[in-house]
C-alpha cells in the first residue's frame, strides 16, 4: 500500500472512530463516573503545563513586540498584540499543542497497552463495547476542558503581558488594559472556541485511533505513543490554518 | 418443546449454586437425548476460512461442540487455535463458511449484535488479560457493573465466584499483586459471571508450573461435570489433555468435589481432542485415538521430540 492510499484510509478510520464515537455517546449505559475521571485527568492533570506555557508566552510576546512597537511610536498598544496574538492564534495552538504531547501520548499508550494485554478483547467478550466505553468519555473530556484550558490559558498569557509591559516596560497598567479589551472582539472569542474543539476532537480521535490500532506487543505501542503525538501536533497547525481562513471567510477580515 | 428439567435448569438465577454442585446440572447429564435444545451444538463451525493477507489461517474448518462437551484444541504455535475462539466470540469475521452458536447463525452479526451472543459465553484469556486499573473485586465484577446490578448482589456473587476458584482471600488486592496462576483464575472467574453456557480457555496454563496448570485443569473439569458447561479449551500441553480426558470430578458422601480417574471400566464421552496445523484439522477424536494415530507430526507432538 502507497503513502497516499495509506493516509487516506488512516483519515477514513479515524473519522468513522468519531462518528461511532458520538453516535453512541447517548446510548446506556452512559459513562459519567468515566467522563468525569478523565476530565480530571485531562482537564486538571494539564492546567499546570498550560498555566506556565501560557504565561510566559504572554511574557516573551511583550518583551519582543514592545521595541518594536516603541520604534513606531505605538507602545501604547502591547496589551492589543499580546491579547491579539494570545486570543487568535497561540492561546488555542499552545495550549492545543501542551495537551496533545501529555494527552494524546497518555491515551495512545494506555490504550494501546490494553491491546496487547487482549484487555480489549476482554472488554468486548465481556459484551462491553471499547468506542462506547474508552472513546467517547474522552472525547467529551476533551471538548469540554481544552476549551476552558485555552480561556484560562489566554487569561493568563495577557497576565504575563501585563507583568512584562508594567514591571518591566513602564507602560501604566491601565492602559494595558484597555487595549487589551479595545483589541478583542466577540468573534475572537468564538474563533478561539471552534479551533480548540476542532484541536480537541483531533486529539482525541487520532490518540484512541492510534492506541486501538496498536500492534507488535510493546514495541508497538511505542510507535503508537510517537505516532499519535507526531500526528496530533502537524494536524492541530494545519487545521489551524484552515479554520483560520474559513473563520476569516464567514467573519470577514478583522480590522484591528 | 424442552424437558421439564431443561425449563428448570433455564428458571435458575444464573449459575445458581455453583459454589456447590447445581443439582440441575448434576441431572442434566441424564436428560432425554431427543430434547431439541439439547442436542443443538453448543458452537457449529461449517467450512470456515480465513486469511490475512496472502496467509491462510484456517482452512475450510468444521467441527460441533456439543452441549456439555469439553472440545481439546491441540496444536503447535501459529496453528489458528487462537484464531478460531476470536471468530466464536465475533472478535474476527471469517472470510467465508459459517459459525452458529447455540443454533443461532452469528457469521454476519454486526458487532452490536454479537454483544447479545456473548452474553451467553464466557472468555479466559492467555493471560487472564485482567483489567489493571481495576482490583479483583471490579474484574469479577466488570459484567455486572455494566449492567447495573445492585451493589449487594454483585458482591454476593463475586464472592461466590471467587470461592469456586480459591481466591476469596485476594478480593481487594489489584492484578499487579497476583501471581501468574492467581491472574489466571480471577480471569476464570471473571469468565464465569452471568453463568455463561459456553466458556472458552486460551492456553490457559502457559507459562504456569504444573501444580498451578492441574488447578486450572480442574476447575475446566468442575465446570463441564457439575455445571453442564460447554467449553473449547485451546493447548499446546499433553498434560492438560491427560487431565482433561481421563478425569472426571464428582461429589462424595461429605458434600466435596472429589476428582476420579475414568480408568479400565469407564470411558469419558464428554471430551474429545481436535488437532490443528496450518489452520486445518489433522485429527479429531478420543485421546486413545489420538495416542495410537500413525501420523509423525501427531506422535512427535505427543512424546515432546
Amino acid at each position: 500500500m502507497n503513502f497516499a492510499l495509506r493516509v487516506l484510509l488512516e483519515v477514513q478510520e479515524t473519522t468513522l472512530l468519531a462518528v461511532r464515537a458520538v453516535g453512541r455517546l447517548f446510548r446506556r449505559p452512559t459513562y459519567v463516573n468515566e467522563m468525569i475521571t478523565q476530565m480530571d485527568v485531562i482537564g486538571v492533570g494539564s492546567l499546570t503545563i498550560v498555566l506556565l506555557t501560557g504565561f510566559f508566552t504572554g511574557g516573551v510576546l511583550a518583551l519582543q513586540t514592545y521595541p518594536t512597537l516603541k520604534y513606531y511610536g505605538a507602545q501604547d498598544q502591547t496589551g492589543r498584540l499580546v491579547a491579539i496574538s494570545l486570543v487568535r492564534e497561540l492561546g488555542p495552538v499552545l495550549a492545543g499543542l501542551m495537551v496533545a504531547g501529555r494527552v494524546a501520548s497518555a491515551i495512545a499508550a494506555e490504550l494501546g497497552s490494553m491491546v496487547v494485554s487482549q484487555q480489549i478483547d476482554a472488554m468486548r467478550a465481556l459484551g462491553t463495547d471499547p468506542v462506547r466505553k474508552l472513546v467517547a468519555p474522552r472525547l467529551v473530556a476533551l471538548l469540554i476542558t481544552l476549551p476552558l484550558l485555552t480561556l484560562i490559558a489566554d487569561a493568563v498569557g495577557i497576565g504575563g503581558g501585563w507583568v512584562v509591559s508594567t514591571q518591566f516596560f513602564g507602560i501604566n497598567s491601565g492602559s494595558f488594559m484597555a487595549a487589551v479589551w479595545a483589541g478583542l472582539s466577540t468573534d475572537d472569542i468564538i474563533g478561539g472556541f471552534v479551533k480548540t474543539s476542532a484541536f480537541a476532537l483531533i486529539i482525541g480521535t487520532v490518540a484512541c485511533h492510534k492506541g486501538l490500532n496498536t500492534e507488535g506487543g510493546t514495541v508497538g505501542v511505542g510507535q503508537s505513543t510517537t505516532s499519535a503525538v507526531v500526528a496530533t501536533s502537524i494536524l492541530i497547525i494545519v487545521a489551524d490554518y484552515f479554520i483560520t481562513r474559513g473563520l476569516q471567510l464567514i467573519f470577514g477580515l478583522p480590522t484591528s | 418443546m424442552p424437558s421439564a428439567d431443561v425449563e428448570e435448569r433455564e428458571r435458575e438465577p444464573a449459575g445458581a449454586e455453583r459454589g456447590g454442585v447445581s443439582t440441575a446440572a448434576a441431572e442434566s447429564t441424564f436428560a432425554e437425548v431427543d430434547d431439541r435444545d439439547r442436542i443443538t451444538p453448543a458452537i457449529e463451525f461449517q467450512n470456515v476460512t480465513l486469511s490475512f493477507d496472502d496467509k491462510v489461517i484456517l482452512d475450510s474448518l468444521s467441527f460441533t461442540v456439543n452441549k456439555g462437551e469439553t472440545k481439546v484444541i491441540l496444536g503447535g504455535s501459529g496453528g489458528g487455535k487462537s484464531t478460531t475462539i476470536k471468530l466464536i466470540l465475533g472478535l474476527l469475521k471469517p472470510d467465508s463458511g459459517r459459525i452458529l452458536v447455540d443454533g443461532e447463525d452469528i457469521t454476519e452479526y454486526t458487532e452490536a449484535q454479537m454483544m447479545s451472543v456473548r452474553k451467553k459465553m464466557g472468555m479466559v484469556f492467555q493471560e487472564g488479560a485482567l483489567f489493571d486499573s481495576l482490583s479483583v473485586y471490579d474484574n469479577v465484577a466488570y459484567r455486572l457493573h455494566e449492567q447495573a446490578v445492585p451493589e449487594e448482589e454483585v458482591e454476593q456473587e463475586v464472592r461466590r465466584m471467587l470461592r469456586f476458584v480459591n481466591l476469596e482471600d485476594a478480593i481487594d488486592k489489584m492484578p499487579i499483586e497476583l501471581s501468574g496462576g492467581m491472574r489466571r483464575r480471577v480471569g476464570i472467574a471473571r469468565a464465569l459471571v452471568g453463568g455463561p453456557k459456553i466458556v472458552m480457555f486460551d492456553e490457559p496454563t502457559a507459562g504456569l508450573d504444573p501444580p498451578t496448570a492441574r488447578t486450572i485443569c480442574e476447575l475446566a473439569i468442575k465446570l463441564r461435570d457439575l455445571e453442564d458447561v460447554s467449553s473449547i479449551f485451546v493447548t499446546h500441553e499433553m498434560n492438560n489433555v491427560k487431565y482433561l480426558t481421563s478425569e472426571y470430578a464428582v461429589v462424595n458422601d461429605d458434600g466435596e468435589i472429589v476428582f476420579e480417574q475414568e480408568g479400565q471400566r469407564l470411558c469419558l464421552t464428554n471430551t474429545k481432542v481436535l488437532m490443528l496445523r496450518g489452520g486445518k484439522i489433522i485429527f479429531e477424536g478420543t485421546d486413545e485415538s489420538l495416542h495410537k494415530h500413525q501420523d509423525a507430526y501427531i506422535q512427535r507432538f505427543i512424546r515432546g521430540h
